[in-house]
């Protein structure tokens, strides 16, 4: 019979597992388990959670309470230590514009603005990032009164499928404060980090160019 | 990824305590510095790294970039790669450390990514990477899936019978060949180490990778001044243009006085199993004439001794191509 981490006694039902080894069993499963079940669950810990016999509205073992700055609004939330500032946008804050793509840093599609410098949301842990001011798409501008670099991606058809297209939003306005040449290869340059499957890149660079010739983001 | 606790020393002494407590600071510490985190939170996302517990030395005041005594100048632990290669003493005085660190990554990564976090990047070899497969350097005795098997981003010098992966940096060629001093905060003190010493061959032992021990923590980078006149320049050839990993690179510091090289370092990257300094091209060249026939001489020499794996036998002409033309464009 399995043993339960916390006591040693044998287990006789899943009740006797506590809170503490199902998360730990439940992140073993790896990156989907970290993903799928302890992002919702930190969630859980700052809203009404119906009670449960075990562990009446405590907080969730394991989890730490942190302070984020997002798109100008002060969340205290209950996040674990592992949650990214990506898993944190998408399930605890609801904020999901910001696009989960290879969750390695490799393709863009999370990509936030950190006190004004861009940075892909996966690689960064929550619990490090307060005292920040993070800023997501959302931030950025509404359906109603877009940013102008949204509203020149639109004009440009600088998107096909759309799914890489926050981040490459929000890549492209950090990059018009960046050191960069004026000519299409700096773009290029400047957004290789933001992966984009479809092969929209020509209408992209299109769109950042327009804004960049006028000076308007 | 396996659960760990965070914790923020205040202090340089209390940041080398904590991780003091661990039983090595190499592959494997279950205690970890972190700060930009774009290397290590990848590889805990894939098990390959399990700390129980983070150091973050964010809050530590290891920022900034100094000048030194000798005319050189002090990189913090904690300079972030953007604001390195974008530096204007930098730019001005070692062009070949900023086109190194802007030739490497994305800009979203290089924000984040910190000077003494990207002296410790880890290699990219795929069966590292992949805890399905035999690998010494994550687990000593394992064996090594890379020889035999996919090996065309592999290394060729310095490597062993127990690894053949590649030490994937761009910032720490150029490092190499500005010759730069790494300072670390132990628990015996400070110290400092020159980069060339800083390395570990693989040997019987990829996983270690460093001289560093359990506490020590990298504060600071130097750099010491390059003689008047002298040129650098790192060249960086890949399989597409940019954020891509180096099939092979040259970092190349030279000068010449009356058409003689008088002053020369070589280093090399993406197909050394640690950053690559060649003292070799570098006695090859110096005093000779900087001709094209005398850069290839030196490349050739550079490359002596490389060991080739069945798919990356074309990386020894690639790098001896790479570093003749990086030596002939410096002085151009």
């Amino acid at each position: 019979m399995p043993k339960d981490d916390d006591n040693g006694t044998p287990m006789t039902s899943l009740e006797k597992l506590s809170r503490r080894s199902f998360l730990t069993r439940a992140g073993m499963a790896g990156v989907a388990g970290a993903t799928l079940t302890v992002a919702p669950l930190a969630n859980a810990a700052v809203e009404a959670e119906p009670k449960r016999t075990d562990a009446p509205s405590a907080p969730i073992p394991g989890t730490m309470p942190i302070t984020l700055r997002v798109n100008g609004e002060t969340h205290r939330i209950a996040v674990d230590p592992r949650a990214t500032v990506l898993d944190t946008l998408r399930e605890t804050l609801h904020l999901t514009g910001t696009k989960k793509g290879c969750d390695h840093g490799q393709c863009g599609a999370c990509t936030v603005h950190v006190n004004g410098e861009r940075a892909n949301s996966c690689l960064l842990f929550a619990s490090m990032q307060q005292g920040k001011e993070i800023t997501t798409i959302e931030g950025l501008g509404t359906p109603e009164k877009m940013h102008p670099m949204q509203a020149s991606f639109v004009e440009h058809d600088g998107y096909q499928c759309g799914y890489c297209t926050s981040g490459q939003i929000m890549s492209a306005t950090a990059m018009m404060h960046e050191k960069w040449g004026p000519n299409d290869n700096d773009v290029k340059e400047a957004l290789s980090g933001n992966i984009c499957r479809c092969g929209a890149y020509p209408n992209i660079v299109a769109a950042v160019q327009a804004c960049r010739r006028n000076n308007i983001a | 990824m396996q659960p760990f606790e965070l914790i923020t020393p205040a202090s340089v002494p209390d940041a080398v305590k904590a991780q003091a407590a661990a039983s090595t600071a190499q592959q494997g510490a279950p205690v970890r510095f972190i700060a930009g985190g774009t290397n290590l939170v990848d590889y805990m996302k894939l098990n390959v790294e399990t700390p129980r517990q983070l150091v973050e030395i964010n809050g530590l005041p290891l920022d900034k970039i100094e000048a030194t005594a000798d005319g050189g100048l002090k990189l913090g632990a904690l300079t972030r790669n953007t604001f390195v290669a974008n530096h204007a003493d930098v730019v001005q005085r070692y062009p070949v450390l900023s086109q190194a660190i802007l030739s490497g990554a994305s800009t979203q990564l290089r924000n984040m990514a910190t000077t003494a976090g990207n002296l410790l990047q880890k290699t990219r070899c795929v069966y590292y990477r992949d805890t399905a497969y035999a690998c010494n350097k994550r687990q000593p005795g394992s064996g090594c899936s890379a020889i035999g098997g996919h090996n065309r981003m592999m290394a060729i010098l310095g490597t062993s019978d127990k690894c053949i992966a590649s030490n994937p940096s761009d910032q720490n060629v150029a490092l190499m060949a500005l010759d730069a001093t790494v300072h670390i905060s132990g628990t015996k003190g400070e110290r400092t180490v020159p980069i060339t010493s800083f390395y570990t061959l693989p040997g019987n032992t990829p996983d270690r990778e460093t001289v560093l021990e359990p506490g020590d923590l990298i504060t600071h980078v130097s750099i010491p001044a390059l003689p008047a006149g002298a040129k650098s320049l790192y060249l960086k050839l890949r399989d597409r243009a940019s954020y891509e990993f180096a099939l092979a690179s040259a970092a190349v510091v030279l000068k010449t006085s009356n058409g003689h090289i008088d002053f020369v370092r070589v280093a090399l990257g993406g197909v050394g199993a640690v950053p690559w300094r060649s003292r070799e091209a570098e006695h090859a060249l110096h005093g000779k004439a900087a001709t094209a026939a005398n850069f290839r001489h030196a490349a050739e020499i550079a490359l002596h001794g490389a060991r080739p794996q069945s798919q990356n036998g074309f990386k020894v002409e690639l790098a001896k191509r790479c570093l003749t033309h990086a030596l002939t464009q410096a002085i151009a």
